[in-house]
C-alpha cells in the first residue's frame, strides 16, 4: 500500500460576496496516493479552481481537514504555507508564468532560490538535471521569448520538478497549446508519472483526462464522480496517430 | 533567501529597465551632486575667509577704549583717553597668555618727499608690532627699543607709500620723508600684504616709534589701542579674559561696573564671518535636500509602477515558496540599490563639478568628507524610506489574486 499524499475530509470553502455567502466547496473528501495521476474536471463554477488553490496551499479551507504528505495545513501561517509550497508542491500554470528576459535555467532555479538550505552549486546542478529531464538540455540559456509555447511549458515543468515535490499541481497546463503540443506535454507528464511522480491535473478537456489514471469530477462544489480510469490512453501513441503536418 | 541572490535579482531588474532606472536616479543624482558642490563652495569660502583673517594675525587681540558717558553725553570709544602706557606696561608684565604686545597711537596726514606727496596713516608702535601683525621687512630694518625710548624720528613704510612717494627710487631706505612737516628717516620697507578682508590696503601705512608719534605728531599721552598676540589661536579666548582682568584692576573698576574698554580677538571676527557663510551653506543645503526628497518621491513612484507591473511575477514567486519577507526585501533592495547607485553617480558628479568650479570659475572650494558620507547615508535612508511602502504593498499581495492578475 503506497502512502497518502493528499488527504481531504469534508472540505468546505465559503466566500463572502457582499451580504451573500457563496459555498464554493460544500464538503469534499478524497485521498490521493503516491504515484497517482489524477485529473480534476468540472465546468467553470464547479469549485475546481478553489480546490486547486487549497491543494496548492495558496488558500485555506473554511472547515474540514487537509493534509499534504502528513502535514495538517489548517491554521498554518503565511510563511509556513510558503515553506510547504516551496518544498512539497510543484506548480504548473496555463500561461506558463515564466519570468520574462530570464534564461530557462534561471527560471528553473527560482523555487530553489527560496530554499536557503540549497547551495548555489547544487541549485545549478539540479536545475540542469530538471531541464534535461524535460528534453531542454540544449536550451539552458534561452529566454522565454526565444522558446515556443511547448518549450516554455517544458521549462515550467522543469521548474515544478526541481524541488523534488511530493506532488505536481497543474492548472490547465495544456490550455494554451495546440493538440499536437499538448499531447507531447501529456506524454511527458505520463513519463514523469511512470517514474513515480504524483500528478494532480486540473482541466476541462475530456481527452486530456483519458491520459490519467483517475478522474474526479466536480459539480457545484461537490464531487459527483471519482473513478479509476481502466482504459488509460498513452499520449505518445495518440501522438503518432495524429495526421503528419508538413 | 540569501542577500546575494536578492542583490542579483534587484540588479537585474534595474539593468533590464536601464533608461527608467536612470531617470529615477536623476533626482537623487542631482540632489547629492548639489549637496556636495554647495557644501564644497560654502566650506571653501569659509576657509578662505579664515585664511585671510589668519594672515592678518589670527592670534591678534585688540584692546580699545570703551564708550562712556561724560556729563550726560555719550562718547565714542575712540574719543576716550582711558588707555594709557601704564595699561600697556601692566599687560606686558602680568599677562601669561600674551606673547607680544604693542601700544598703538595713530593719526593721518600727508607724507611728502620732494614733489611727491600722499595721504596716509601713521601708526606709532613698538618693535613687537611686526610679530603681532605677522609682517616681515622687505628691506632695511625695524626700529629698536632704544629708538622708541629716545623718540627717534625714524619710520618703516609700506609698499603703497613707497610707490607713491618714491616712484623713481628702487630702495627708499635711508631717504627722508616728512609726515605733517615732521621729518622722518626711512629705515625699513614692509613686505607687501595686499588688501585685507574688508578691502583695506594694508600696505598704505607708516610705522614709527609710538613715543615719536605721541609727542611730535599727536601731542597726546594716552593710547588709541593696545595690540597683542596670544601665545596660540586656542589660547586667544583665555588671553582675552586675562587682559580684561588686568585692565579692570588697572582702572580700579568695581565688580558692578562695566568695562571701560573692549578686548577683541580675531577669533570672534572669524566666527562672525563664518556664521554668515554658515547661514548661506544651510540655505544651499536645504535647497539640495529638497531635491533629494523629490528624488525619493521619484523612487517611490517608480517602485509602485514596478510592483504593479510585476504583480504576476510576485504571485509566481509566492507560489513557488517566496515568503512575504522575501518579496519585501526584493523590492526594498531594488529601491536602495537605485538610490545608492544614484548616490555614487551623484558623488562623482558633485566632485567633478566642484573641481570644475574651482578650475574655471576660480571660486575657493573645499570638499568636505562628511558631506560625502552624509549624502550617502541620506541616499540609503531615502531608498529604505521611499521603497518601504511599495515593497510592503508587494509583500502583502494575495498569491491567488497576484497569479491571476493580467
Amino acid at each position: 500500500m503506497s502512502k497518502d499524499i493528499i488527504k481531504i475530509q469534508d472540505l468546505k470553502r465559503d466566500f463572502k460576496m457582499g451580504s451573500e455567502v457563496v459555498h464554493a466547496l460544500k464538503g469534499v473528501s478524497c485521498t490521493i496516493q503516491e504515484g497517482e495521476f489524477v485529473t480534476i474536471m468540472g465546468s467553470s463554477g464547479s469549485g475546481k479552481s478553489t480546490l486547486l488553490n487549497i491543494l496548492g496551499c495558496l488558500d485555506q479551507p473554511t472547515s474540514g481537514i487537509y493534509e499534504i504528505d502528513g502535514v495538517r495545513v489548517k491554521g498554518l501561517s503565511r510563511n509556513e504555507l510558503a515553506k510547504i509550497r516551496n518544498e512539497k508542491i510543484g506548480f504548473i500554470f496555463q500561461s506558463y508564468n515564466l519570468l520574462a528576459r530570464t534564461t530557462a535555467l534561471e527560471n528553473v532555479e527560482l523555487p530553489l532560490l527560496y530554499n536557503s538550505k540549497i547551495s548555489t552549486q547544487e541549485r545549478r546542478k539540479r536545475s540542469k538535471e530538471a531541464l534535461e529531464k524535460v528534453g531542454l538540455a540544449d536550451r539552458l540559456d534561452h529566454t522565454p521569448a526565444q522558446l515556443s509555447g511547448g518549450q516554455q511549458q517544458r521549462v515550467a515543468i522543469a521548474r515544478s520538478l526541481v524541488n523534488n515535490p511530493v506532488m505536481i499541481l497543474a492548472d490547465e497546463a495544456t490550455g494554451n497549446l495546440d493538440t499536437k503540443t499538448s499531447y507531447e506535454i501529456m506524454s511527458l507528464f505520463q513519463e514523469l508519472n511512470r517514474q513515480g511522480i504524483t500528478i494532480t491535473f486540473v482541466t476541462h478537456e475530456p481527452d486530456i483526462a483519458t491520459f490519467s489514471s483517475r478522474t474526479i469530477i466536480l459539480k457545484d462544489g461537490n464531487i459527483i464522480k471519482d473513478d479509476k480510469n481502466k482504459n488509460v490512453q498513452w499520449a505518445a501513441a495518440e501522438l503518432s496517430k495524429l495526421p503528419i503536418e508538413d | 533567501m540569501r542577500i546575494l541572490n536578492l542583490l542579483k535579482i534587484a540588479f537585474k531588474a534595474i539593468v533590464l529597465n536601464k533608461m527608467r532606472s536612470l531617470l529615477t536616479m536623476l533626482g537623487i543624482i542631482i540632489g547629492v551632486a548639489s549637496v556636495i558642490a554647495m557644501l564644497a563652495i560654502g566650506e571653501g569660502s569659509k576657509e578662505s575667509i579664515r585664511d585671510e583673517i589668519s594672515s592678518m594675525g589670527s592670534n591678534m587681540i585688540t584692546i580699545r577704549p570703551g564708550d562712556d558717558m561724560r556729563g550726560g553725553v555719550r562718547q565714542a570709544g575712540s574719543a576716550m583717553e582711558t588707555l594709557t602706557l601704564e595699561d600697556f606696561q601692566a599687560i606686558k608684565e602680568h599677562a601669561t597668555f600674551i606673547s607680544y604686545v604693542s601700544p598703538v597711537v595713530n593719526g593721518s596726514g600727508q607724507i611728502i618727499n620732494g614733489s611727491n606727496n600722499w595721504p596716509s596713516s601713521i601708526y606709532g608702535v613698538n618693535p613687537e608690532y611686526l610679530n603681532i601683525k605677522i609682517v616681515g621687512l622687505q628691506s632695511g630694518s625695524m626700529f629698536t627699543d632704544a629708538e622708541v625710548k629716545t623718540a627717534a624720528k625714524v619710520a618703516v613704510i609700506g609698499q603703497t607709500v613707497v610707490e607713491n612717494v618714491f616712484p623713481d627710487i628702487d630702495n627708499p631706505v635711508g631717504q627722508m620723508i616728512r609726515f605733517n612737516n615732521i621729518p622722518f628717516k626711512v629705515i625699513g620697507v614692509l613686505e607687501e600684504k595686499g588688501e585685507n578682508t574688508f578691502g583695506q590696503d594694508q600696505d598704505d601705512v607708516v610705522l614709527a616709534p609710538y613715543t615719536t608719534v605721541q609727542k611730535r605728531i599727536l601731542a597726546i599721552d594716552h593710547l588709541n589701542q593696545i595690540m597683542a598676540s596670544a601665545v596660540s589661536e586656542e589660547d586667544a579666548p583665555k588671553a582675552v579674559t586675562e587682559v580684561s582682568e588686568i585692565l579692570r584692576a588697572q582702572h580700579n573698576l568695581l565688580a558692578d561696573q562695566q568695562d571701560d574698554f573692549n578686548v577683541r580677538s580675531m577669533e570672534e571676527l572669524i566666527s562672525t564671518f563664518s556664521s554668515t557663510s554658515e547661514m548661506l551653506t544651510i540655505l544651499l543645503v536645504a535647497v539640495a535636500g529638497i531635491s533629494l526628497f523629490i528624488g525619493g518621491i521619484g523612487i517611490m513612484n517608480i517602485m509602485y509602477v514596478s510592483v504593479k507591473e510585476r504583480t504576476k511575477e510576485i504571485g509566481l514567486r509566492m507560489a513557488v515558496g517566496g515568503k512575504g519577507s522575501d518579496i519585501l526585501m526584493q523590492f526594498l533592495i531594488e529601491a536602495i540599490l537605485i538610490s545608492i547607485t544614484g548616490g555614487i553617480i551623484g558623488v562623482a558628479l558633485g566632485i567633478g563639478s566642484t573641481i570644475f568650479i574651482e578650475k574655471f570659475l576660480q571660486w575657493p572650494t573645499s570638499i568636505a568628507v562628511y558631506s560625502i558620507i552624509v549624502s550617502f547615508a541620506v541616499c540609503a535612508i531615502t531608498g529604505i524610506f521611499f521603497g518601504w511602502y511599495p515593497a510592503r504593498k508587494a509583500a502583502a499581495l494575495d498569491p491567488i489574486t497576484a497569479l491571476r492578475y493580467e
